[in-house]
């Protein structure tokens, strides 16, 4: 090729590449300019759900909304990583396709107001006196409020719940009142040789500290204390050991990979004595298809460790607004609909615990749980702490740290200088964290 | 102005090869304005799918954007750049891991695959079946696969253990274990890839004459010296852009990884990879300007790993 043929198509290249930028650029100023302000009086109202209990229930009684407001309901329903990764990528962009959110009050709220990603509730919540906001328990309804405003309505609520084997201990005189008893008959029943487990529970990384926050309550501790970290404190750092013990010395191989999704069926196919998890996945366990214990479980409230029995009791799921929403009117009407005192109590009459007092109240819906796990849900409620992770913007960056030492500990390592190095770590994310949130 | 807008003395220009004196000129103007016409709608994709991201991803990875891409951020420099290589907690590590599986499976990918396509070079009855065999994992997407290994390698429930025990050997944790998590994925990339690695070679090797062989057997040369000394110098070209095209892949995976171990490769993030670090980075963190300059810091290090392979598989065919 000579000389002059290669600087020509050098500069080929050279406008191809200004052509394609600008082409790029054409295609992003006539997308944004090209952005609709108000909705078709045709499209649907966009719920975007978990795939939950609550959402499968709800999406039964849709005809009767759709009747009352004039519109069509239209319901994708996604894992909660991908529901958590579409919303980052939809939001990110302002997308209006979205009209209602089910989201992790606890995991996404902070940051979703943040960004300014979830539309302001709060008149619209407390100027409705049959809507009844003072109805919804107090807890869930602080995790649904960030900086005074009201920015989702919890839907579904979660305490921890100590599922056993009723015939594993009948003999043993009942189950675990203490954690210290809770370690003592896990290792009295393992035969881990022979593939039988004293405890299963979630031993990943993140995926633990959830329920790990149970154990770290109830031995006097917490994530953080006065917005500083507090994950290397006497109390964290037994809190850490127990839960490390508990799962290396009766839980399974492999628990280290395990979050709900790999702990539970080991419980449902009878295969470990005990298992702490959420109470709202009870029904699992109660499944003849997937079950081999729905005649041998038992429902107990959380343990006591040395600083009381002392789980969480959080909205596990709410529902907020998308802020960018052509439709917020008819979306506020569904949020009001759905979690309407009616409608809550239907809910909950169909076995999935809501926020509102007014059904835990009423004993026509706490007749669809088995009573024992009645009881340890009106305990957990009772006594419960308002949050199960910590409480920051970027949760998933402190469940990674906060979640190190658990794992140390799971694997048998010396804790205290695993726990002291996380702790740096955190406290240097907390400074982080809190310049962006402006504290 | 298109070429429909001429007029129709220079349409006959462009019809007529441009014999007449000045015509040329006109019809080459035509011609060029009718080439970017034609370009256009492929420019226009290209710009908006391509260039665009990889500007934005360019201005990310110099900015503090955090939490939502459309709020404001600033330009930080090269700050993202010099965290993500001053970061021995996971950066580093991920580097490492990313080259280990790499080059480890890789390496056993192209030995087996060789073997294999050395074995099938000869026709042999029930030829077609075995291809069609090979196939099947390649057609595989990977989370199926991921999820179809989980299963199987299930401490507890799987079906491994089982056989492992049937025949009196020890249980193993394979993916639950913090140190046996990257040998079995790379034995699972080894599964899913070497077939690939075999149709490659096997399709080179159809293609080298038989005479040099035919003569280095009548010199007297053993079957691993023919191997070693004819086919394999033969072989280079193919050799050398299977390993490139299977190697760039491999930096990339992502899919097994994230299907198996889940966010940050795993509990002490034995299986993150540069790539599952990128990932984490933007939608477990949000961090999105750190996370543009650790990719923009990956596609790098990939375009040096192709360089450096390109210019070994020159030197060697040279």
């Amino acid at each position: 090729m000579s000389t002059n043929s290669r600087s020509l198509s050098r500069r080929a290249l050279g406008r191809l590449a200004a052509a394609a930028t600008a082409a790029a650029g054409g295609v992003t100023l006539a997308g944004c300019a090209g952005r609709a302000d108000t909705a078709s009086p045709d499209a649907p109202l966009r719920i975007v759900a978990n795939n939950h209990v609550w959402a499968e229930a709800i999406r039964e009684y849709f005809g009767e909304f759709e009747e009352h407001v004039g519109r069509r309901v239209v319901m994708s329903i996604l894992t909660a990583d991908q529901l958590a990764n579409s919303y980052n990528v939809k939001l990110n962009a302002s997308a209006t396709d979205i009209d209602v959110m089910m989201l992790r009050p606890l995991q996404d709220l902070l940051l979703f107001a943040h960004n300014d990603w979830v539309a302001d509730l709060t008149d619209l919540v407390t100027g409705d006196r049959d809507y009844d906001w003072s109805d919804f328990q107090e807890a869930p309804r602080q995790r649904c409020t960030v900086a005074d405003r009201v920015v989702s309505v919890p839907v579904v609520t979660e305490r921890p719940a100590l599922y056993y084997r009723r015939d594993l201990v009948a003999d043993l005189g009942g189950p675990p009142a203490t954690l210290d008893e809770l370690m003592a008959v896990s290792l009295e029943l393992a035969d881990r040789r022979n593939g039988f487990f004293g405890y299963v529970g979630r031993g990943q990384r993140a995926g633990a500290v959830s329920q790990w926050s149970s154990f770290l309550y109830s031995f006097g501790g917490d994530f953080t204390v006065d917005d500083r970290s507090a994950i290397a404190t006497d109390e964290a750092i037994a809190a850490y050991r127990y839960y490390g013990e508990l799962l290396e010395r009766t839980g399974p191989p492999g628990v280290t990979n395990m979050t709900l999704e790999q702990a539970m069926p080991i419980f449902a196919q009878g295969k470990a004595a005990f298992y702490i998890d959420a109470d709202a996945i009870y029904t699992n366990f109660l499944d003849p298809t997937i079950s081999t214990v729905q005649d041998t479980i038992g429902f107990a409230p959380f343990p006591a460790g040395p600083a009381g029995a002392l789980g969480y009791n959080i909205p596990s799921w709410s529902l907020s607004i998308n802020a960018f929403s052509l439709l917020r009117d008819d979306a506020w009407e569904f949020v009001r609909w759905a979690t309407s005192p009616e409608m809550v109590a239907r809910i909950q009459g169909d076995g999935i615990p809501g926020a509102r007092a007014s059904a835990w109240a009423d004993s026509d819906t706490l007749g669809a749980f088995p009573p024992e796990l009645a009881e340890t849900m009106r305990i957990g409620a009772e006594r419960g702490v308002d949050h199960d992770r910590p409480e920051v913007l970027q949760v998933g960056r402190a469940r990674d740290i906060v979640g190190r030492p658990l794992v140390a500990a799971v694997l048998g390592q010396d804790v205290p200088p695993v726990a002291r190095d996380a702790d740096a770590e955190f406290a240097d994310f907390l400074v982080r964290d809190n310049r962006h949130r402006g504290i | 102005m298109s070429v429909l807008q001429t007029g129709p003395r220079q349409r006959r220009t462009a019809l007529d090869g441009g014999r007449a004196g000045r015509r040329p000129r006109t019809f080459e103007q035509a011609n060029r304005r009718l080439k970017w016409a034609m370009l256009a709608p492929a420019l226009l994709f290209v710009g908006s799918m391509i260039v665009f991201p990889l500007l934005f991803t360019l201005d990310l990875a110099f900015s503090d954007a955090f939490g939502a891409v459309n709020s404001g951020r600033e330009h930080v420099g090269f700050r993202n750049f010099t965290d993500a290589l001053g970061d021995t907690r996971r950066f580093w590590p991920a580097v490492q891991r990313t080259v280990v599986f790499t080059v480890g499976a890789v390496l056993l990918e192209t030995v087996l695959g060789l073997a294999l396509a050395m074995l099938m070079r000869k026709a042999f009855r029930g030829m077609r079946w075995v291809r069609v065999i090979l196939l099947i994992p390649l057609l595989t997407t990977p989370v199926a696969i991921g999820i179809l290994w989980l299963l199987i390698l299930d401490p507890t429930n799987g079906i491994a253990n089982h056989l492992l025990e049937s025949v009196g050997l020890p249980p193993q944790e394979f993916l639950g274990s913090v140190s046996q998590s990257l040998p079995t994925l790379m034995l699972i990339d080894v599964w899913q890839w070497t077939p690939m690695m075999t149709l490659l070679l096997l399709a080179g090797l159809s293609t080298l004459p038989e005479e040099p062989e035919e003569a280095a057997h009548v010199d007297g040369a053993n079957a691993w010296q023919r191997f070693r000394h004819v086919v394999l110098p033969m072989l280079s070209t193919t050799l050398a852009t299977a390993l490139v095209l299977r190697s760039v892949d491999a930096l990339k995976t992502f899919d097994l990884l994230y299907a198996t171990k889940g966010p940050g490769g795993g509990s002490d993030f034995e299986a993150e990879t540069l790539n599952v670090y990128a990932y984490g980075l933007t939608f477990d963190y949000l961090e999105y300007g750190l996370a543009s300059a650790v990719l923009v810091l990956f596609t790098l290090f990939i375009i040096g790993v192709v360089l450096v392979l390109r210019r070994r598989a020159g030197r060697e065919s040279a």
